[in-house]
């Protein structure tokens, strides 16, 4: 194979520049036919990519699409097939041709009110875990890096303390008591992402530490060293490189749980901004409304739940694919043909 | 560090001792949360009475004090065996303890639904994996996580409940049951007593509140059973438990499924926190009468010594359940040391 005789290449001595970009060129198309090759073996994961795609595309379209559109053509387009405050005449209409999700009791077309909370919810998944992958990062490799010496010994200590007594909080129960108590004060949006924010950041100081502490006692960080590297170039090179996918996988997984427990949070009543189009609040306003008017609970509901899934699908594809544990299950059941080790790879390869 | 029974005491020891600085950490963030926020509750509490009635409150309360001697007071009094009293000037400790052994008996009841289902799926799975039954299962347990517990909690109350004809309020029809209620369980109390239809209708309202907070985690124990089977069916003794010409069913269930529990265990304890935390929505729904519903109660009524103390009581059971599954995790498996 040809990466077999690249890194082999590169282990035997360091090769003059010329000749090493053309393999790393050929390392990353391989490493983008694997992701494919993946996705095509596995129809789930491939349903779950495709529906992420179609859902961001479509929050997407639905913040940009009337603006732009309107200074295009002087028209506002929008891919919401009504406006979702647009009162109509027929309230609680059932689910029909016209109103895909039925209408609500001021006669609103609830399929567009559902679309129209897609951008908030996704945004404030992406958001909240986007933020503490780099607050929790930044903190785990502290703590898993530099361990060592008093000073280190003391603050990856303290980091870690700090971390257990979050962890010690069940998630669900700090993040609605924090909305309920900061929203007292501030504005109760700015109160759910922080208080998300707040809750979420420990798990990822646990994860990139208990990653690192095995990295960094690879050969190649060693050999990388006797090189004459810089610590910070070992630690970006080497370590964060070889972090990236794990927390790929993590971060698509949470982006779900953080839509869940903000829609939780919603549904508790703390989201407290009038007018506001969100899934959670509104399973909460209309669960008075069941059994018989029950699409009204069920359409946002189904909104968090194909978000969730799509991202589940995918996340819980790409980390069968990265754990090298089950891969070899899946390698032996013939569902991905080669069985490469991306990270030990890419650490040897550079 | 090694197996033997003192190891094991000096290992609970120094665990229990690293619980101390986390509780003390977990009061301080709660308390500055709480008394920062909201700094007076009586204007909330009594939104119309005259100042002399507010300043009597705060008083009573010493919510007119400065933070660190309101601080100071409640430390004293938690050492002392008070938690503090909530807004209608009632003792907190007795409601959480009244209430903590329904949530207890929601949990025990969820988690025994998520392991047999768990495992029970999860075996299949990886009996299956790469085939359909797999791709379905997995389908099946992603839905779980996907649906929010309120989601699941509000289709089974008002749509799965009536259908079977099963009640959606509290723990029994009549609230108290016509038996005496030595510990709190539902189940257990009903059994005492030796009162079948007492165990009946016991049974009947706590299934539909456990499968909704089961339902969130069936895939962390399904996804976990699936994956260890996985790594361990290729190994030797499988192999040669499959030349020793033992059935394939008998391979997988006695051999491959009994070796893989070892991890499912260690993710009990972490399922814990999310289990807890859930309870305070499912039990709002079902009105089921623990600490979840306390909690919710006591967050919309600025109950703060009551907020404090459910967070207490959830912290401890979160770092005992870990230590549980750690201890669980030893005695499965031979290999590991406690340290």
């Amino acid at each position: 194979m040809a990466r077999d005789d690249a890194t082999g290449g590169t282990a035997a001595g360091a090769p003059p520049a010329a000749a090493r970009r053309p393999v790393r060129r050929a390392r990353r198309t391989e490493l983008l036919y694997e992701s494919l090759r993946t996705l095509r073996a596995n129809p789930l994961t491939l349903a779950g990519f495709v529906l992420v795609v179609l859902l961001t595309g479509a929050a997407i379209l639905v913040v940009v699409l009337p603006p732009i559109t309107s200074t295009l053509f002087h028209h506002a387009y929008s891919i919401l097939p009504y406006d979702p405050n647009a009162i109509g005449t027929q309230p609680l209409a059932p689910p029909s041709p016209t109103h895909w999700f039925g209408t609500d009791e001021l006669g609103r077309d609830v399929f567009s009110r559902v679309l129209a909370a897609l951008p908030l919810d996704l945004g404030i998944g992406v958001f909240v875990t986007v933020l503490s992958v780099a607050i929790g990062a930044a903190l785990g490799l502290i703590a898993g890096f530099w361990d060592e010496g008093r000073v280190g010994r003391s603050i990856s200590a303290v980091i870690l303390r700090v971390t257990d007594i979050f962890l010690a909080f069940p998630t669900l129960v700090l993040a609605i008591a924090l909305t309920a108590i900061l929203g007292k004060s501030i504005n109760s949006l700015d109160a759910v992402l922080v208080a998300l924010t707040v809750t979420w950041w420990p798990y990822y100081v646990r994860i990139v530490r208990g990653e690192v502490l095995v990295i960094k006692h690879q050969g190649y960080i060693h050999a990388a060293r006797i090189a004459g590297l810089s610590e910070g170039r070992i630690l970006v090179r080497h370590v964060l490189r070889n972090l990236l996918e794990p927390l790929t996988v993590y971060a698509t997984l949470d982006v779900g749980t953080v839509i869940v427990t903000f829609s939780t949070i919603a549904f508790a009543g703390l989201l407290t901004i009038p007018n506001l189009i969100e899934w959670g609040t509104m399973v909460a306003t209309y669960q008075s409304n069941l059994p018989s008017d029950w699409w009204l609970v069920v359409a946002p509901g189904l909104g968090i739940f194909v978000t969730v899934l799509a991202l589940s699908l995918l996340g819980d594809g790409l980390r069968d694919v990265l754990d090298p544990r089950t891969r070899r299950a899946f390698a032996r059941e013939g569902v991905s043909s080669t069985a490469p080790t991306p990270a030990a790879a890419g650490g040897a390869a550079e | 560090m090694g197996r033997s029974l003192s190891d094991l005491g000096f290992f609970i020891g120094a665990r229990l001792l690293q619980l101390i600085p986390v509780l003390v950490g977990v009061i301080v963030l709660m308390f500055l949360f709480t008394h920062l926020a909201v700094a007076d509750p009586c204007a909330s509490w009594y939104p119309h009475a005259k100042k002399a009635v507010l300043d009597a409150c705060r008083n009573y309360y010493g919510f007119n004090q400065p933070l660190l001697v309101q601080f100071e007071r409640y430390i004293a009094g938690l050492l002392a065996g008070n938690w503090g009293t909530d807004q209608n000037g009632a003792a907190v400790y007795p409601q959480i303890a009244q209430s903590l052994p329904a949530t207890i008996e929601l949990v025990f009841a969820s988690l025994f639904i998520m392991i047999v289902f768990g495992i029970a799926l999860g075996a299949v799975a990886a009996q299956y994996s790469g085939r359909w039954p797999d791709h379905l299962i997995r389908v099946f347990y992603l839905s779980g996580w996907a649906a929010p517990t309120y989601l699941v909690g509000i289709i089974l109350a008002i749509f799965v409940a009536p259908a079977l004809g099963f009640p959606t309020g509290g723990a029994f029809s009549t609230n108290p049951p016509p038996f005496p209620q030595p510990t709190h369980l539902s189940v257990i109390d009903a059994i005492l007593a030796g009162s079948p239809s007492g165990l009946a209708d016991a049974l009947v309202h706590l299934i539909l509140p456990a499968t909704a907070l089961a339902f969130l985690n069936l895939g962390i124990i399904t996804r976990m059973t699936r994956s260890s089977m996985l790594e361990v069916l290729p190994l030797d003794f499988v192999k040669s438990a499959r030349m020793k010409g033992i059935s394939e069913g008998a391979v997988l269930y006695r051999h491959a499924l009994r070796n893989s529990l070892i991890t499912t265990t260690t993710i009990l304890g972490f399922t814990a926190s999310g289990l807890l935390a859930s309870t305070v929505v499912v039990e709002e729904i079902f009105r089921w009468p623990g600490i979840g519903e306390y909690a919710f109660d006591a967050l919309i009524n600025n109950n703060f010594s009551g907020l404090i103390g459910v967070t207490i009581v959830f912290a401890i059971a979160v770092v005992v359940a870990n230590l549980v599954a750690d201890i669980l995790y030893g005695l499965i498996d031979p290999r590991v040391e406690w340290r």
